[in-house]
C-alpha cells in the first residue's frame, strides 16, 4: 500500500504573509510526483486539532496584528495536541511569525507580550518600532553534509535560543535569528523553526524531501524517497548563491 | 476668500518678483534633465527634482502653490499610474493643462521634477492643475507640501513588504497624513476596499467613494490574495456578500458594524472583451448614468476608471463629458499598452503583486489558450527585493492554457520554479536571461497572433528599452 503524507496547515488565511502557501504546494507536489498520497487539512482559528490527525504541521508568518489574533488561539486550542504530536514523532515547520509563536514568548514592538507554545526553547523580542528590520536575502549552512538553505528574511523581532534548542544553521549571508550571534533558525526533535521564507521549500528541495521523509517515518519507518529531476530548482539556487557569493553544492 | 482665489492671489504676488533661489533651483533642475536625457540616463524623471530641491527645499510647496486649480494626489498599491493618466487625460480634454509626473516617478523628487519641467525660470507654472501619483509610503512626506484639493486612494494590497514593512503601517501613514490637511480637502476613496475605507473614514474633509456594482462579475469565493479578512477595528472576520478581486467587494463586520459605504459613483453592467477593453455604465445618485467604452482591459481597470472619474467630477467635470473623454484614452506605457512589431502585436501588462497578477492572468486568458507568454521578474528596489509573492499568485490558471512560457529577468529561475509547481511541464518552461533574446524567442513563437508580456516594473523598463532600440516604441518620458 502506498503511504499517505498527512499535512496540517495552521491558520492558512491568517498567517500567510510571504507566499507561505508555497511550502504546502512544494510538499504536496513532491510527494505526489513520487506516488505518495497527500492530504492537506486546514486548522483555522477556533478549530481543534488531533495529535494523530497529521504527520507534518506547518505554520507561516503574519503581521503583528494577525500574530496577536493567532497567539491566543494557538495556546488555547492547539498547544497540547501539537506537543503530543511532536512527542510521537510528527514534524513541525514554523516560519517567521509562526517561528516566533512556537518559542516561549514574543515581545512585539508595541503592546503586551504574546505567549508562545514552547515547542522550541527560544524567545523573541522586538527592539521597538524605530529599530531596523532585518531584511534581505539569507543563506545559511546547516550542520553536516546538507546543502546551504537559501531564502529571504524580513523580521523585526530578534530571536535567542535557550539550551533546549540548537540552531538550524550558521548564517553565510544575511542576518538570521538576531543579526548578532551568526545563527539562524532552531531545531529540536522534529520541530523546525526559521526566518527563511521565499518561500523556504521551493528553492530548498533537499530540505523539503527531508521533511517529507521524517514525516512519513512516523508511520512508515524506512520509507525511501526516489530522486526527482530538480533542474529548475538547482538553477534557481545557483543563481541566488552566485549573487550572494556562496557556492552551490 | 475661497481657496482657489487665495491661490491665485498668492501666485500673482509671488511671480511679480524674481526669487533668485527658486529660479536657480529651476534652472539647475532643467539643466539636469537635459543632461540626463543627453546621456540617456533614463528620462531625467527624478534627478532634476532632487537637484532642484537641494537648492530650494521648499520647492514642492512653492511651485505647487502657484497652480491655479490646485493639486490632486493619487495613492494606492495598484493602478496609480493608470488612474493619474486617466485623470490627466479627462482634464486635458476639458481644457485644463495638467502638470503631471507622467513617467510614474512618484517619490518627492519625481513630483518635483514634474513641477520643474512645467515651470518657467521665474517659477511660473505652465499648467493649471497638478496631478501627482504618489508612492504609498511617501504620502505623509508630500501631503503637507502639496496641500492637495483632492486626494485619491485606490486600494491597498501587500506589495514590497521588504520596503514598506507591513500593510497596516501604510494604512496608518495615510491616516496620519490626512490629519494635516484642512477641512476643505476632498478624499476620493475606494468603497470596495475595507482597508482604504478604514484608513480614510473619519478624517477631516469630505469623503467621496466609488465602487463596482455588478454581481455577474463576482468571484465564487474570497481569493487567496485577499488581505482584509479580519476587521481592522475588532478582529472579527468580515462577511463578504460579494467579492470582485483580492479583498474588493461588499463587506461588513458582524461585530462592530463597519460596512462598505454606498458609493457616490458606481460602475454597472460591465462587459469585458478580454485584453481588448471593456464597457461599463458609470452612474451617480444624481445622474442616470453614461455608457463608457475603453481600451483598458479587466476589472482592475474599471476601478482605475472609477477613481479617475470620481476625482474629475470633484474638479468640475460632468459625467457625460468625462465619459466621452474616457473613450479616447490610450494606456500608459506598460499598462496594457499595445505595440506593433514585425506584423505581430505585443501587449505589455505590468505585474507587481499577487492580486494584480491574478487579474492580468484572467484578462489574457479570457479569449482562450495562448501559444506563448513572456514573464519577466526582477527583484530591484522598485520591484520589491522579495519575490515570495510569486507564490501567492494563482499561476495555476496558466496550466493547460499556455503552450510555452519564456521567463526572463534577474529572478527568471524563481518564476520557472513557480511555474513547475503550478503544473507546467519543465519542457514548456524556458529560462532566457537576456531581455532582447527573450523577446526575440517569444516573438518567434508568436506567429501572427498577440504576444502577452508580463513584466515587473524594472523589467518592463528594460524590455521597453529593447523595443525602443528596435524602433517599435518611443522613450517612456515622451
Amino acid at each position: 500500500m502506498s503511504p499517505t503524507l498527512r499535512i496540517c496547515h495552521l491558520y492558512p488565511d491568517l498567517l500567510n504573509l510571504y507566499g507561505d502557501r508555497g511550502n504546502i504546494m512544494v510538499l504536496t507536489n513532491r510527494a505526489r510526483w513520487r506516488g505518495i498520497e497527500v492530504t492537506v487539512t486546514e486548522a483555522p482559528l477556533g478549530q481543534r486539532i488531533a495529535p494523530d490527525g497529521a504527520d507534518l504541521f506547518f505554520i507561516g508568518g503574519g503581521e503583528d496584528r494577525q500574530q496577536r489574533i493567532a497567539a491566543g488561539d494557538l495556546a488555547a486550542m492547539k498547544r497540547r495536541p501539537l506537543e503530543e504530536a511532536v512527542e510521537d514523532g510528527a514534524v513541525v515547520l514554523a516560519v517567521c511569525g509562526g517561528y516566533q509563536l512556537v518559542g516561549r514568548y514574543y515581545r512585539p514592538a508595541e503592546g503586551d507580550d504574546l505567549p508562545g507554545i514552547g515547542l522550541l526553547d527560544l524567545w523573541t523580542e522586538h527592539p521597538g518600532p524605530r529599530a531596523r528590520r532585518l531584511i534581505g536575502n539569507l543563506v545559511i549552512q546547516p550542520d553536516g553534509e546538507a546543502p546551504p538553505l537559501v531564502g529571504f528574511e524580513n523580521h523585526g523581532g530578534r530571536t535567542r535560543l535557550g539550551p533546549g534548542a540548537r540552531p538550524l544553521g550558521r548564517v553565510i549571508s544575511g542576518f538570521g535569528n538576531n543579526g548578532e550571534d551568526g545563527w539562524e533558525g532552531a531545531v529540536s526533535k522534529r520541530v523546525y523553526g526559521t526566518y527563511l521564507h521565499g518561500p523556504l521549500l521551493p528553492k530548498n528541495p533537499a530540505f523539503a524531501d527531508r521533511l517529507i521523509r521524517e514525516a512519513l517515518a512516523r508511520r512508515y519507518p524506512g520509507f525511501e524517497l526516489p530522486r526527482l529531476p530538480d533542474m529548475l530548482e538547482e538553477q534557481a539556487r545557483a543563481a541566488i548563491l552566485a549573487r550572494i557569493g556562496g557556492t552551490p553544492r | 476668500m475661497s481657496r482657489t482665489a487665495e491661490r491665485a492671489n498668492a501666485s500673482t504676488e509671488e511671480t511679480t518678483t524674481l526669487d533668485p533661489r527658486l529660479s536657480a533651483a529651476i534652472a539647475l533642475g532643467k539643466a539636469t534633465a537635459g543632461l540626463s536625457r543627453f546621456l540617456r540616463q533614463g528620462g531625467g524623471t527624478t534627478m532634476p527634482g532632487r537637484v532642484a530641491r537641494w537648492v530650494e527645499p521648499r520647492l514642492l510647496e512653492r511651485l505647487s502653490g502657484r497652480l491655479q486649480g490646485g493639486s490632486v494626489v493619487i495613492a494606492g498599491t495598484n493602478g496609480k499610474t493608470t488612474t493619474a493618466h486617466l485623470l490627466a487625460h479627462i482634464m486635458q480634454v476639458l481644457g485644463h493643462r495638467p502638470v503631471h509626473n507622467r513617467a510614474g516617478a512618484n517619490l518627492a523628487a519625481g513630483i518635483a521634477s514634474a513641477l520643474v519641467e512645467h515651470a518657467d525660470i521665474r517659477g511660473r507654472p505652465q499648467g493649471d492643475l497638478g496631478i501627482f501619483e504618489v508612492d504609498e509610503a511617501t504620502v505623509p512626506r508630500v501631503m503637507p507640501s502639496l496641500m492637495p484639493r483632492v486626494a485619491v486612494f485606490t486600494n491597498l494590497f501587500r506589495d514590497q513588504l521588504d520596503r514598506y514593512g507591513e500593510i497596516d503601517y501604510i494604512a496608518g501613514l495615510w491616516r496620519s497624513a490626512g490629519t494635516v490637511l484642512t477641512r476643505d480637502v476632498i478624499y476620493v476613496a475606494n468603497a470596495d476596499d475595507p482597508l482604504v475605507f478604514d484608513a480614510v473614514r473619519g478624517l477631516p474633509g469630505r469623503l467621496v467613494t466609488f465602487g463596482v456594482e455588478d454581481e455577474r462579475h463576482a468571484l465564487p469565493a474570497l481569493e487567496h490574495t485577499a488581505e482584509a479578512r479580519y476587521c481592522y477595528r475588532c478582529g472579527t472576520p468580515y462577511e463578504y456578500a460579494v467579492t470582485y478581486f483580492g479583498h474588493m467587494g461588499q463587506y461588513r463586520c458582524p461585530t462592530c458594524g463597519v460596512r462598505r459605504p454606498a458609493p457616490d459613483l458606481v460602475a454597472r453592467n460591465l462587459m469585458f472583451a478580454g485584453p481588448d477593453g471593456s464597457e461599463m455604465t458609470l452612474a451617480t445618485a444624481g445622474d442616470g448614468g453614461v455608457r463608457v467604452r475603453t481600451v483598458l482591459p479587466g476589472l482592475y481597470n474599471v476601478y482605475n476608471i472609477l477613481a479617475a472619474t470620481a476625482a474629475a467630477l470633484q474638479l468640475g467635470a460632468s459625467l457625460p463629458r468625462a465619459g466621452e473623454a474616457l473613450a479616447t484614452f490610450a494606456p500608459a506605457f506598460g499598462r496594457a499598452e499595445r505595440v506593433s512589431i514585425e506584423g505581430r502585436e505585443l501587449q505589455m501588462l505590468l505585474v507587481k503583486n499577487p492580486a494584480g497578477f491574478n487579474e492580468v492572468l484572467r484578462t489574457i486568458l479570457a479569449t482562450g489558450p495562448l501559444p506563448t507568454v513572456l514573464i519577466a521578474i526582477n527583484d530591484q528596489i522598485a520591484d520589491g527585493r522579495d519575490v515570495s509573492w510569486l507564490w501567492d499568485v494563482d499561476v495555476e490558471m496558466l496550466a493547460g492554457h499556455v503552450g510555452h512560457v519564456i521567463v526572463t529577468g534577474l529572478r527568471a529561475e524563481d518564476m520557472a520554479v513557480r511555474l513547475r509547481y503550478a503544473g507546467i511541464s519543465q519542457e514548456a518552461i524556458e529560462v532566457e536571461h537576456a531581455y532582447d533574446r527573450a523577446l526575440r524567442r517569444a516573438l518567434d513563437r508568436t506567429a501572427g497572433g498577440r504576444l502577452f508580456v508580463l513584466p515587473t516594473y524594472t523589467a518592463m523598463l528594460a524590455l521597453r528599452s529593447v523595443l525602443e532600440r528596435w524602433g517599435a516604441v518611443r522613450g517612456f518620458w515622451e
